[in-house]
C-alpha cells in the first residue's frame, strides 16, 4: 500500500478500500522500520497524525465532500511552523520551540485533510545542498545510505524515496526542492514565487524562498500544488490571481507543438557524463511526443551563483537576527551579571552551525556601508540581467530545460569542507529563484557510471506553472513506458521488506 | 560658572534640527492586526508578526500609509510616486526582529515646510522650518528595568519586556537644518513642535499626547561662531516629552555647547537624554563610531506607489490649516490676542468651537471652558477632554441661562453635576431640583422676612445707603436656596425699601 | 583580490552578535578570501545602467485594511520564552541606551 502513488491511495480511500487511519498507521510503521537508517524525520507526530486521520475517516463516513488528497499522509519540512509541533529548522537555536500558530501551508493542508506525519530533516535554516548541515545529524539517501539525499530538503526527498510518505512539503531558495528530488529519483516543484504563501515558512532569503510540493509522480505533485497554493493576505508578496491549472496539465501531459528550449549554458563542462546522457535521452523522448526542441542562450547565468551567494546571505543575516535568546529558543550564558548582549553573542555562537555563521558573516559584510554597492547592489543588478535572459529565452520557447544538477548524489562528507564545491550543486537551479519563475525536477533515469538517479529540470514563466506539469507528465509517461516500472523500483530494498 | 544665554547668543549662532516621531492612531498595528489601544495588560496585544516569531510576515496597514500621505500634504511635501520600506539592522531586546522596518533613501514624503509664528522683540515674526522627509516606521516594545535603584537601565539586574507597543505605526518627520533663528532658537523649536502637534491633531491621525509618548521630539542642536559657515558638531537630545521641555532642552544645550567651546573643548557627537527635573541633559550613546545599520530594501514588502488620483483624494480630506483657522476664529469671535492665547494654551479651541457651533455665544462658551470647567479639570488633574462634559452640555446650559431658567450660580451646580456623572444638564436640573424662583410672591415673602430680621440694615438702605443692600440680597438668596434670580431680588428689594429708580 | 582580515571578521561577528573563537576568526578570514573572490564576479557585469532587482515580481501597493484581529493569548505569546515574569519576557540586563 505504501508504494502506491498518493492519487492511488486517495482513490482507495474514496472507494472505501482502506481508511486513512490504516494508511497513516502503515506509514508510521514504515517510519519505525526504516528511519533509523534514513533519518528523514526530526519529529514524528504519531498521535496528531492518527487523530487527524480518524477525523478524516469520520468525515468520509458521514458522506462529507472531501478534497482530492483527503486522508493521504504527508511529511512536512521542519522549516514550516505547525501549531504545537516542534519546529527546529534543523538548528539547535530552535530546539524545543513549538509555534503557537500554523503556517498558511499547514493551514491549507489541514483544510484539505492531508494528514501530517511529522517534520523532516533539513540543512540548518535551509542553508545547504546535502542536509549534512542539520544540527541533528545527516539524512541518508535511500539509494545509497552513504550518500547525501540532497538539500536543504533532504529529509523530505528521502522520506518519499524510502516510502515513508507519499507526499512532502519542501522549500526552495536556490534549489532545495529540486536538487533533493533529482538525487533521490523523486519529483519536486518550486512554484512561481508568490504562488504559495510564505507565511509561517521560517525565512532564509525572503526574496528567493518558495514552498512547494514534493511527491513520487508528477500528478501527485500537481494535486499537492493545488492544495497549498493560492493568494494569502498574510503574505504581501503573494500573488493575487487564480492558481495555475496544474492538475489538469499533469493529467493531459500534452506537449504537441510546444517549444522546449535547452539552455546552452546549463549543460556541458562540469556536468557528469551520465547526467548528460539521461538529459539527451529525455529530450529525444519529448521530441517524439511532439515537442519542438530549440536551443536558447542565457549569457548571464554564469553570474547567478555569485549573485545568489551575496543576496541569500545578505537577507539571511537580517532574517536570522531574531534568534537572539530573548523571546524563544535557546538561551546560553544567562548567569548572574550577564548582559543581554553577551547572552545574544553566546547563544548565537552555540546555537548556529558553521555554514549558518559563514553566511551571516558574509551577508553582514555584503550589506555593510562602503561595500553595499559593490556586493549586494551589484548582485541585485545581476538579478535583473538574469531575469532579462529568461524573458528573452521565453520568447523563443514555452518552457526551458536543463539537467537539475551537474552530478548525482555525492558521498556524505565528500564536500563538507569545501563550501565553493558545495555551492556548485545549485548552479542550474539558482537562476529560477533569481527570476521568481517556476521550476520542476523529475527523474530521468540512472547514470550509467554510478547507477544513481538523475534529475531533469523544467522551467516555466511566472504563473505559467501548468506548462512544466504538461512537459513533466509527458516525459514521465514516456520514461515509464520505456522502463516498464517506476524508477524507484530499482532502488535497494530497505529494512528488509517492501 | 554658568554662561548666561545672552553671552551665548552674542558669540554663537545656533543651528537646529528637529526629528519628531508620531504614533499614528490607527486601530491596528503597522504590520499586523493587533490592537493599538494604550494601557492594556502586558503582552496581550501581540501576535507572531509583532513578536517576530519565526516565519511571520508583515503586511502594511493601508490607513497608516494614508495618514502619512496626509501628513506629508499638510506639511507641503511632495509625495513620492514610488517609495519603499527598508530594514534598519541593529540588535536591541525591545525590537523583536532585531531590525526595524523603516524607510531609508526612498521615503513617502519629501521637501515640505512649516511656517511658525513667534513673538519677537520686534513683534510677531514668521520662521519657515523646512521639512526634509516624512517617513514610516514602527515602534518598539517597552522594557521595565528591575533591580536598579531608580527603575532606570543603569544598575538594573534584569529587564522585563512588554511588546504591546511593538509595531505601532510611527511617522518620523525630519526637518532640514534650521539656521537663522538666532536667539529665538528655543522658541522656534517649541513653536514648530506645537504647530506640528496642532496640524497632526487637526488631521486626526494621532493622539499627539507628548506625555503618553505618542508624540516624541529629538532636538539636534549645534553652534557655530556668528558669521562662520561650517556647522558645529551637533548633539541629539532624545525624547523630550513636553513643549516646555523642547524649549528648555534647546536652550540648555546651547549653553552647554557654548561653555564647552569657550573652554577650548569640543562638542561630542552623541545622543543625550533630557532630564525633566533639572532641565539638563545627560550623555547617552556616543555616535563617534557610527552604527552600521546595513539598510536594504525590505524583501517581505512591496513598494508603495500612490497614484495621483489617490493623492488627490487624500488632499481633498485635509482640514483647514490650524494657523489659518485660529485667525478665522479669533476674528469671528472678536477675541483679544491674550484671550486667544489663553484658549490655545489651555487646548480648548476645538471644544469652544464645537460649543459655539451648537448655538452658544462665543464669549459664554469661552468663559465656561476656560473658567469653571478648566478649574475642575485642574483640581482633578485630568485633561479637559477627559471630563464627561461635552460641548452639547455646555451649549444647553448656556441656553438655559439665556432663557432665565438658570442663574449663573445655578448653572455652575449643573456643570458640577454633569461632570460628576449625574447625566445631561436637564437631568441634573431635574434630579437636584434646581430651578429659578420666579414667583414674586414667594420672593416678597422672603424679602419681608429678611428685612424684619435685619431691620437695622434695611433702615440704612431705606435711607439711601445702597451698598448695604448686598447683605440683604445675599440673605434672600440664601433663604431661597440660591434658586432666585439675584437681579430680580435686587429689583424687588429696592422697591420694597423705597429705592426703586 | 578581495579579502577579509581576522579583525574584519571580528568586527562583522560583533555586528552580527556572534561570539567567535580566535580559531574561528582566522578560519573564516581564510575562507572569505576564496569566497569573496568568487562572489566578486558580480561586479564584472553589473553596469551602472542596470536597474537593481530587489524583488522578483513587480507588485505594488499591497495593503491590509486597518482592522483589529485577535492577538495571541499572553500564554501563547510567552510560550517559548526562556524566562518570564509578570507576564513579560525576562531578559538579562540591557547595557547601553534606554
Ligand atoms: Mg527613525
Ligand atoms: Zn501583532
Amino acid at each position: 500500500m505504501i508504494r502506491n502513488s498518493a492519487s492511488e491511495m486517495a482513490a482507495k480511500l474514496a472507494a472505501g478500500e482502506t481508511t486513512s487511519v490504516a494508511l497513516t498507521q502503515a506509514h508510521l510503521d514504515r517510519i519505525t522500520a526504516v528511519d533509523a537508517d534514513i533519518h528523514a524525520f526530526l519529529y514524528v507526530d504519531t498521535e496528531g497524525a492518527l487523530a487527524q486521520a480518524a477525523a478524516v475517516d469520520a468525515k468520509r463516513a458521514k458522506g462529507e465532500k472531501l478534497s482530492p488528497l483527503a486522508g493521504v499522509p504527508l511529511a512536512l519540512k521542519d522549516v514550516m511552523a505547525q501549531k504545537g509541533v516542534p519546529t527546529t529548522c534543523g538548528s539547535k537555536i530552535l530546539e524545543g520551540w513549538r509555534p503557537p500558530y500554523d503556517s498558511t501551508v499547514v493551514a491549507n493542508l489541514k483544510k484539505n485533510d492531508v494528514v501530517i506525519l511529522g517534520k523532516t530533516n533539513m540543512d540548518e535554516f535551509a542553508m545547504g545542498s546535502s542536509t549534512e548541515n542539520s544540527a541533528y545529524g545527516p539524512t541518508h539517501n535511500p539509494w545509497d545510505l552513504t550518500r547525501i539525499p540532497g538539500g536543504s530538503g533532504g529529509g523530505s526527498s528521502a522520506a518519499l524515496a524510502a516510502f515513508e510518505a507519499p507526499l512532502a512539503i519542501g522549500t526552495d531558495t536556490g534549489g532545495s526542492i529540486r536538487q533533493p528530488a533529482a538525487v533521490t529519483g523523486t519529483v519536486g516543484v518550486k512554484p512561481t514565487y508568490g504562488g504559495v504563501s510564505r507565511f509561517g515558512l521560517v525565512a532564509f532569503s525572503s526574496s528567493l524562498d518558495q514552498a512547494g510540493p514534493c511527491a513520487r509522480t508528477v500528478l501527485d505533485t500537481a494535486l499537492l500544488h493545488e492544495a497549498i497554493a493560492g493568494h494569502d493576505p498574510k503574505d504581501a508578496t503573494s500573488i493575487n490571481a487564480p492558481v495555475p491549472q496544474v492538475v489538469a496539465a499533469a493529467k493531459s501531459g500534452d506537449v504537441k507543438g510546444m517549444k522546449i528550449g535547452v539552455v546552452k549554458e546549463l549543460n556541458g563542462d562540469g556536468y557528469q557524463p551520465g547526467v548528460r546522457a539521461r538529459f539527451e535521452e529525455s529530450l529525444e523522448l519529448l521530441a517524439k511526443a511532439g515537442a519542438e526542441i530549440v536551443e536558447v542562450s542565457a549569457p548571464n547565468f554564469e553570474y547567478a551563483l555569485a549573485a545568489y551567494y551575496l543576496i541569500a546571505p545578505s537577507e539571511c543575516s537580517s532574517n536570522l537576527a531574531r534568534f537572539d535568546a530573548m523571546r524563544y529558543g535557546l538561551r546560553v550564558g544567562d548567569v548572574d551579571g550577564a548582559s543581554a548582549e553577551s547572552v545574544m553573542n553566546l547563544t548565537r555562537e552555540v546555537g548556529f552551525g558553521k555554514e549558518v555563521k559563514r553566511r551571516i558573516i558574509l551577508g553582514t559584510y555584503a550589506l555593510s556601508s562602503g561595500y553595499y554597492d559593490a556586493y549586494y547592489g551589484s548582485a541585485q543588478k545581476v538579478r535583473t540581467l538574469i531575469t532579462q535572459d529568461f524573458t528573452k529565452a521565453f520568447e523563443k520557447a514555452d518552457v526551458l530545460v536543463s539537467p537539475t544538477c551537474p552530478t548525482t548524489a555525492f558521498k556524505i562528507g565528500e564536500k563538507a569542507n569545501d563550501p565553493l564545491a558545495m555551492y556548485l550543486n545549485d548552479i542550474a537551479t539558482i537562476p529560477v529563484n533569481m527570476a521568481g519563475i517556476g521550476g520542476m525536477s523529475l527523474p530521468s533515469g540512472l547514470a550509467d557510471e554510478d547507477g544513481l538517479p538523475v534529475g531533469f529540470q523544467i522551467m516555466s514563466p511566472v504563473m505559467k506553472d501548468e506548462r512544466m506539469y504538461s512537459v513533466g507528465a509527458a516525459l514521465e509517461a514516456a520514461l515509464l513506458s520505456k522502463w516498464g516500472a517506476p524508477l524507484l523500483d530499482k532502488a535497494p530494498v530497505l529494512g528488509g521488506a517492501r | 560658572m554658568t554662561l548666561s544665554y545672552d553671552d551665548v547668543i552674542a558669540k554663537y549662532e545656533p543651528v537646529l534640527g528637529l526629528e519628531v516621531h508620531v504614533e499614528l492612531n490607527t486601530n491596528s498595528k503597522m504590520f499586523c492586526g493587533c490592537s493599538t489601544v494604550f494601557g492594556a495588560e502586558p503582552n496581550t496585544q501581540t501576535c507572531p508578526v509583532c513578536l517576530a516569531l519565526p516565519g511571520a510576515l508583515p503586511v502594511v496597514n493601508e490607513k497608516a500609509i494614508e495618514s502619512t500621505i496626509k501628513i506629508g500634504l499638510a506639511l507641503n511635501c511632495s509625495i513620492a510616486p514610488f517609495s519603499r520600506f527598508a530594514r534598519k539592522n541593529y540588535f536591541y531586546p525591545d525590537m523583536p526582529k532585531n531590525f526595524q522596518i523603516s524607510q531609508y533613501d526612498e521615503p513617502i514624503c519629501v521637501d515640505g515646510y512649516v511656517d511658525v509664528e513667534i513673538e519677537t522683540d520686534e513683534g510677531p515674526k514668521t520662521f519657515r522650518v523646512e521639512v526634509e522627509r516624512v517617513h514610516m516606521e514602527e515602534d518598539t516594545g517597552k522594557s521595565l528595568h528591575v533591580g536598579g535603584a531608580t527603575g532606570r537601565i543603569h544598575g538594573a539586574e534584569y529587564s522585563l519586556l512588554d511588546y504591546n507597543r511593538a509595531g505601532i505605526p510611527l511617522v518620523e518627520i525630519v526637518t532640514k537644518i534650521v539656521p537663522g533663528t538666532g536667539k529665538y532658537a528655543p522658541e522656534v523649536a517649541k513653536a514648530y513642535v506645537a504647530e506640528l502637534r496642532d496640524i497632526l491633531r487637526a488631521l486626526g491621525v494621532s493622539d499627539v499626547k507628548m506625555e503618553q509618548g505618542s508624540l516624541r521630539c529629538d532636538a539636534n542642536v549645534s553652534l557655530r561662531l556668528i558669521g562662520a559657515e561650517k556647522l558645529g558638531t551637533r548633539s541629539e537630545t532624545k525624547n523630550v516629552n513636553s513643549l516646555r521641555s523642547v524649549e528648555r532642552a534647546v536652550r540648555g544645550e546651547m549653553i552647554r555647547h557654548a561653555e564647552l567651546l569657550n573652554a577650548g573643548g569640543r562638542v561630542v557627537q552623541e545622543t543625550r537624554h533630557f532630564q525633566e527635573d533639572t532641565g539638563l541633559t545627560r550623555s547617552g550613546r556616543s555616535k563617534e563610531q557610527a552604527e552600521d545599520y546595513r539598510y536594504f530594501p525590505e524583501p517581505d514588502l512591496v513598494p508603495v506607489a500612490p497614484d495621483a488620483a489617490w493623492i488627490e483624494e487624500l488632499r481633498a480630506t485635509l482640514p483647514e490649516r490650524p494657523s489659518i483657522r485660529r485667525k478665522r476664529l479669533q476674528e469671528a469671535w472678536a477675541v483679544p490676542d491674550k484671550e486667544m492665547a489663553a484658549m490655545i494654551n489651555a487646548d480648548v479651541l476645538d471644544i469652544v468651537e464645537a460649543t459655539v457651533l451648537l448655538g452658544s455665544d462665543p464669549t459664554k462658551a469661552r468663559s465656561w471652558w476656560l473658567g469653571e470647567i478648566s478649574r475642575i479639570a485642574n483640581d482633578k488633574n485630568v485633561a479637559i477632554a477627559d471630563l464627561t462634559i461635552t460641548p452639547q452640555d455646555v451649549a444647553e446650559i448656556v441656553a438655559l441661562v439665556n432663557a432665565g431658567e438658570l442663574t449663573d450660580k445655578l448653572a455652575r451646580q449643573v456643570v458640577e453635576g454633569v461632570i460628576a456623572g449625574e447625566g445631561k444638564p436637564s437631568e441634573v436640573v431635574a434630579k437636584r431640583g434646581i430651578k429659578v424662583v420666579n414667583d414674586d410672591g414667594a420672593l416678597m415673602a422672603a424679602i419681608e422676612k429678611v428685612c424684619a430680621e435685619q431691620a437695622e440694615t434695611a433702615e440704612k438702605v431705606r435711607n439711601g445707603h445702597l451698598p448695604a443692600a448686598g447683605a440683604l440680597i445675599g440673605a434672600v438668596m440664601k433663604e431661597t436656596k440660591g434658586q432666585a434670580d439675584a437681579a430680580r431680588v435686587r429689583e424687588l428689594l429696592l422697591g420694597h425699601l423705597g429705592q426703586a429708580n | 583580490m578581495s579579502s577579509l582580515s581576522r579583525d574584519d571578521v571580528a568586527k562583522l561577528a560583533g555586528l552580527a552578535r556572534i561570539e567567535m573563537s580566535e580559531e574561528e576568526l582566522v578560519n573564516l578570514s581564510n575562507e572569505f578570501t576564496v569566497i569573496l573572490d568568487a562572489v566578486a564576479r558580480v561586479q564584472e557585469v553589473a553596469g551602472a545602467d542596470v536597474e537593481p532587482t530587489s524583488h522578483p515580481l513587480p507588485l505594488r501597493n499591497v495593503f491590509r485594511a486597518d482592522v483589529v484581529v485577535p492577538s495571541l493569548t499572553p500564554e501563547e505569546a510567552l510560550s517559548g520564552a526562556p524566562a518570564q515574569e509578570e507576564q513579560r519576557f525576562r531578559v538579562p540586563q540591557i547595557l547601553g541606551e534606554e
